[in-house]
């Protein structure tokens, strides 16, 4: 028989999230020959249209509906879960904030083996799956093998697997509520209340077509003044990574990345910034990105069309004040 | 309040390049600074700030060998009650699981309200509050980035989710919470209070005091068993601009015009 590998599906109002046909390229490369489940929580017809979309993908498509999915909490989820998949399975989940919120619990109620954040699939040796991941905000990568025989949790890291829409299936839509909800809907500690906005600020990175972007590597709010200078003399806009808006320098609206703005500029150039993924998570439309960093082995050169190795506080206003010369 | 803090002692990434050692078994370890895990910070401070409100009082826990006193003592000196070292040689080679379970250990021995950890650490894995949640079976809220206590048996909560969106919980105590940064800033500490807690009580518990079997732990409980280190091969990355700073700022500006860079 062929082993199954079961992926979790996000989705939002109707719509599969991208990470659905990433997971089946991850599938594959566990196991060619993997048969593919996609399992789906939600509820109404938003949630078949999800199923129905899904299923040309899909070998088969597990469907869960019922109201008090309506809202995917992680908590109302794992007691769930934790009774419907089949002992010894492989379930991938993507690495977003549902992902982290509901797995590593998930893998201690199913008593499997678990792993956060693969980058790569090597296959199955000897019964052991080698997976790739990285360590120190992507620095560097380790290869690290899992012992699957009780099954194994992974949440693979969102845009590192290709999506893969190669092979179409009609894949069966199985009803698994009544199985899900055999002893009724589960009590949790954990009630959702509401989804607050996030707020908006003074100016809209997401529509900058140049963007200077500013990360830890500035030292000191001091500082900042030399990116707004370059900006200027730019005409662009200035954004940041995430140890900027903590440290309260810039306002939230200003944080490119996963927990911050999706931007999608014509160029965009990182000053400081060590290339997290949740940072280039935010970065869409293939701009051409310039880094400048003193650290040689930073990730995001390996992501920049061009770099510079230099201290920006040296670097920066060298740079500003030949724009503004050449502008005149 | 009685309020646990699960900490952990990290390479420093912004004062270190990190690299991997000649035989790839680990990243070269020589001359690097270490700190506390960044977003750890965030949970002692707002440890804190709960305790200072309410009353009650923190226990800063850290799994790992005799180094990381320090770092709990520098936990101490930003204002925890008292710390405790988890630390046994069988405890090398631990899992993240095996790390849940020696810190659940630890939980058993005790009388806690709230559990807080960071919302990942240096492997970027975010697993130990998860797992120990659900060891214990208490509800868990990962990456909190705003707390409230409504009274000794719930708090309420914000989950930082995509897009800097918030989604608002009530949660039961006693619970398991992971702090994402930015919640609050972490008061700094001087070398002052630090000396002030040198010599501080910090008990140390091994594997005997805490009941649990060297098998479980360790290398040999492991599921998952990371087996090198490497760096990724991953195309051609980026032009480096070479020359003087000058004539790197000068090709910068031509290819910053012909790429609609200046405006
Ligand atoms: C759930 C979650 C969501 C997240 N969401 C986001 C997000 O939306 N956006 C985001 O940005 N991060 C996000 N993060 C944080 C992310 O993991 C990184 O911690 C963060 O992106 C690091 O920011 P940085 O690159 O500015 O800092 P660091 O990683 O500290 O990098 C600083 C860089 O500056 C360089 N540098 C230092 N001094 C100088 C100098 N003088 N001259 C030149 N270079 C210098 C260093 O070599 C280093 O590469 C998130 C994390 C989590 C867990």
């Amino acid at each position: 028989m062929a082993r199954e590998v079961i992926a979790y599906i996000i989705h939002k109002e109707g719509i599969a999230d991208d990470t659905a046909i990433e997971m089946i390229s991850a599938a594959h490369k566990i196991d060619p020959d993997a048969k593919l489940i996609a399992l789906v929580a939600g509820s109404g017809p938003q949630l078949d249209t999800v199923c129905n979309q899904i299923a040309a993908s899909f070998q088969e498509v597990w469907k869960i509906d019922n109201e008090a999915l309506a809202y995917p909490d992680a908590e109302l989820i794992r007691p769930i879960l934790t009774g419907i998949l089949p002992s010894g399975s492989i379930v991938l989940f993507p690495n977003n904030t549902f992902g982290m919120d509901l797995t590593p619990g998930l893998s201690i109620k199913l008593d499997t083996a678990y792993l956060a954040d693969v980058v790569d699939f090597e296959g199955i040796e000897k019964g052991k799956l080698k997976t790739v991941r990285q360590e120190y905000s992507g620095q560097v990568s380790t290869h690290v093998l899992c012992d699957i025989s009780k099954g194994i949790i992974i949440t693979v890291r969102p845009g590192a697997f290709k999506a893969d829409e190669s092979k179409t299936f009609n894949g069966s839509i199985i009803d698994k509520t009544n199985e899900a909800f055999q002893e009724g809907i589960p009590r949790v500690a954990r009630r959702f209340l509401e989804i607050v906005e996030a707020e908006v600020g003074e100016v809209d990175i997401t529509k900058s077509e140049i963007l200077i972007s500013v990360g830890r590597g500035i030292e000191d709010e001091d500082n900042l003044e030399i990116v707004f200078d370059l900006a200027e003399a730019l005409g662009g806009d200035v954004s940041c990574s995430r140890p900027i808006v903590d440290a309260k320098w810039m306002e939230k609206s200003r944080q490119v990345g996963t927990s911050g703005q999706t931007v999608k500029p014509k160029v965009y150039i990182a000053l400081g910034i060590s290339g997290s993924f949740q940072h280039l998570g935010g970065i869409k439309g293939a701009p051409f990105i310039v880094a400048v960093n003193k650290n040689p082995k930073a990730p995001i050169f390996q992501i920049a069309d061009v770099g510079v190795v230099q201290d920006l506080l040296d670097f920066i206003p060298e740079l500003t004040d030949k724009i503004n010369e050449i502008k005149g | 309040m009685e309020i646990l803090v699960c900490v952990k002692r990290v390479p420093d990434t912004s004062e270190n390049e990190i690299e991997v050692n000649s035989d790839g078994t680990d990243i070269e370890r020589g001359d690097l600074v270490y700190s506390v895990n960044e977003w750890d910070n965030y949970a002692v401070e707002e440890a804190i700030q709960i305790r200072d409100k309410i009353g009650g009082s923190i226990t800063v826990v850290s799994v790992g060998d005799d180094d990381a006193e320090e770092v709990i003592r520098r936990e101490m000196a930003m204002g925890a009650d008292r710390g405790i070292l988890l630390s046994d040689k069988v405890f090398e080679g631990a899992d993240g699981r095996a790390i849940a379970s020696i810190i659940k250990a630890e939980v058993d021995k005790g009388k806690y309200d709230l559990i807080l950890t960071g919302a990942q650490a240096d492997d970027g894995a975010g697993q130990v509050g998860g797992m120990l949640a659900a060891m214990l079976d208490w509800p868990y809220a990962s990456l909190v980035n705003y707390l409230e206590v409504i009274d000794n048996q719930k708090i309420k909560v914000g989950r930082e989710i995509e897009g800097g969106n918030q989604e608002i919980h009530e949660i039961n105590l006693p619970c398991v919470l992971s702090i994402q940064t930015g919640i609050n800033e972490p008061r700094y500490v001087g070398i002052r209070g630090i000396r002030k807690v040198a010599s501080a009580e910090l008990p140390i518990h091994g594997a005997k005091e805490l009941g649990i079997s060297p098998e479980a732990v360790g290398h040999t409980g492991a599921k998952v068993q990371k087996v090198d280190y490497f760096v990724p091969d991953l195309g051609e990355g980026a032009e480096i601009l070479e020359g003087s700073t000058d004539e790197i700022v000068e090709q910068l500006v031509e290819l910053l015009k012909s790429k609609g860079g200046i405006k």
